[in-house]
């Protein structure tokens, strides 16, 4: 872990310092697409240990794009991804991964779906971590059912739980819950707030959803479009887990709306905050 | 209960032919010349039976079948496999496999036989090229079609190529192979008629040929009747062997 690093280091702020050396660092990060499209450009981001991330943008600002670059499922044209500082050129075992949709492989049933990526494992152990999980979510009853057999939420669920079960250091979300209604959005707001209780991974989410962003993260990111850069940053104050009707939640919602109108107007008639104003934001 | 009420129902038109042709036939309203009635199948059959000549003949079929099959699928599914997942292969063999498929199998029995002469070999060998085709295509379409999506999530566990081929590819391609290894058994069944027909001394084929050279259309009934039976409970077979396999899936095989 990055504590080793750190044993010599003088002072009484360890503990502090620990925390402050980033878990995933995206450094001047582009991706132009075969075909031509740029869909990144100079992307710079650190997240720091159990932080949680929201990134929001309008479709096709290249949110995905990003993911996929991080999660080392795609190449980039330019900068680098590390994790751990370890650089990403294929996918590390310390990043899990939820797509938008669950993915689930429909041949096996809902316990064997989230065991899938537990490797190392005694039989026991392995059971054990796959119960546990299930009982989080609230399917231990599904246990051997079929994916074919539950609902979309319940699906949704089930990949979460495969993401957490190997207990990634990091954790990328692509739009998890864009499918689900409102009423089920809410339960797994909670349901991945539990989750994630136990070992506070790293979270970066994308989400369309600005209510979504301010009720779950740290601090929320918003992207703008051809080419996908970061623009700016807003944090969210409070701990959670937070109340959604709290006049700070409505004003923080307000806050990242506003944001996200600036970056969709075009870029000549856009004034970037100075950095050092963005500096105070983080 | 229901499905027990709809096999009956599907039993009703063949019994009511039956019985009314073996009426028909009685007082001589009509001659069981040439299509002889049930009751003489039946016994003819019986007789079959009684003699061993049944059974000789019903397994020389389905030895050939069998053997065809083992062939023609082994082929098919190494083939497929290797050509859908070796791009250089597929350029180089797929254009041939595809246009020697467009031969109708039948049209290389003269081939064959002149290459092979007419014992088991080319017998074999026809029906092992019926298999082949639907088999190969069958795997080779799934391999290309397998998801994406599915092979990312192989990909994010960090998978080997060795699991990613074992955990992810061979459950997604299965449901489909086994459509192929089925469309090709029954292909089999065809071929085996063929191969039969070009001239054997025993076998259900054989049985054809023998009456209609001798006039026995009882004989010939009574064959027809036996291919059927043997194709359908060779597919039963492999229904009831590979089902466990394909149990998560949705539709609904066994009604098909
Ligand atoms: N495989 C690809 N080849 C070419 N262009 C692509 C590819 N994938 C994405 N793009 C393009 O890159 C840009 C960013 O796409 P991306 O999927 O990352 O957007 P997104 O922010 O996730 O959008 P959404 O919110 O709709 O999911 C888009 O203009 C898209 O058309
Ligand atoms: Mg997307």
């Amino acid at each position: 872990m990055t504590g080793e690093t750190l044993h010599h280091a003088p002072g009484p702020s360890l503990q502090l310092l620990t925390q402050e050396i980033p878990v995933l660092i995206v450094d001047d990060l582009s991706k132009t697409y075969a075909d031509g499209t740029q869909a990144l450009a100079g992307i710079n981001l650190s997240v720091h240990p159990g932080e949680i991330v929201a990134l929001v943008g309008g479709s096709g600002c290249g949110k995905t794009t990003l993911l996929r670059l991080i999660a080392g499922l795609d190449q980039a044209s330019g900068g680098c991804v590390q994790v751990d500082g370890e650089t990403i050129r294929e996918p590390h075992p310390d990043v899990g991964v939820v797509f938008q949709e669950a993915r689930l492989l429909p041949w096996l049933d809902v316990a064997d779906n989230v065991g899938f990526g537990l490797a190392g494992l005694t039989g026991s152990e392995h059971r054990g971590r796959v119960v546990g999980a299930l009982e989080r979510i609230g399917l231990a009853e599904h246990a051997d059912r079929w994916p074919r057999e539950l609902s979309g939420g319940q699906q949704q669920r089930v990949a979460i739980a495969r993401a957490f079960v190997t207990i990634p250091r990091v954790l990328l979300l692509d739009e998890p819950f864009s499918a689900l209604d409102a009423f089920t959005r809410r339960d797994l707001h909670d349901q991945l707030l539990n989750l994630w209780g136990e070992a506070k991974p790293t979270i970066l989410l994308v989400t369309h959803d600005v209510g979504e962003a301010v009720t779950l993260a740290d601090r929320v990111v918003v992207m703008r479009p051809r080419p996908g850069r970061l623009d700016e940053t807003i944090v969210i104050g409070p701990a959670r887990p937070r109340d959604p009707v709290a006049a700070h939640h409505e004003n923080a919602v307000r806050r990242v709306m506003a944001a996200l109108d600036r970056s969709l107007r075009p870029a000549a008639a856009h004034q970037p905050l100075a950095p050092e104003d963005r500096a105070t934001w983080w | 209960m229901r499905q027990g009420g709809r096999v009956g129902l599907g039993l009703v038109l063949p019994l009511a032919l039956a019985i009314g042709w073996e009426i028909a036939i009685d007082p001589g309203l009509v001659s069981g010349r040439l299509l002889p009635p049930p009751s003489r199948i039946g016994a003819t059959l019986l007789d079959l039976a009684a003699s061993g000549d049944l059974l000789m003949h019903v397994q020389a079929t389905l030895i050939r079948v069998g053997l065809g099959f083992l062939w023609g699928a082994a082929v098919g599914i190494l083939a497929g496999g290797l050509v859908a997942t070796l791009p250089t292969l597929r350029w180089l063999l797929d254009p041939s496999l595809q246009a020697l498929r467009a031969v109708p199998s039948l049209a290389w029995v003269p081939l064959f036989i002149l290459w092979f002469g007419i014992l088991e070999t080319p017998k074999v060998l026809l029906i092992a090229v019926g298999v082949f085709f639907p088999v190969y295509v069958g795997v080779s379409g799934a391999i290309a079609s397998v998801d994406r999506k599915l092979i990312e999530v192989g990909r994010i566990f960090r998978l080997s190529r060795f699991g990613l081929a074992r955990r992810i590819l061979l459950p997604a391609v299965l449901p489909a192979t086994l459509v192929g290894l089925r469309t090709g058994l029954g292909l089999g069944f065809l071929f085996v008629v063929a191969a039969e027909l070009m001239g054997a001394s025993e076998g259900l084929g054989y049985l054809l040929v023998d009456g209609q050279q001798f006039g026995k259309p009882d004989q010939i009934v009574a064959a027809i009747f036996d291919f059927a039976a043997a194709g359908k409970l060779a597919d039963l077979v492999l229904m009831t062997l590979t089902r466990p396999l394909t149990r998560w899936q949705d539709t609904e095989r066994e009604s098909l």
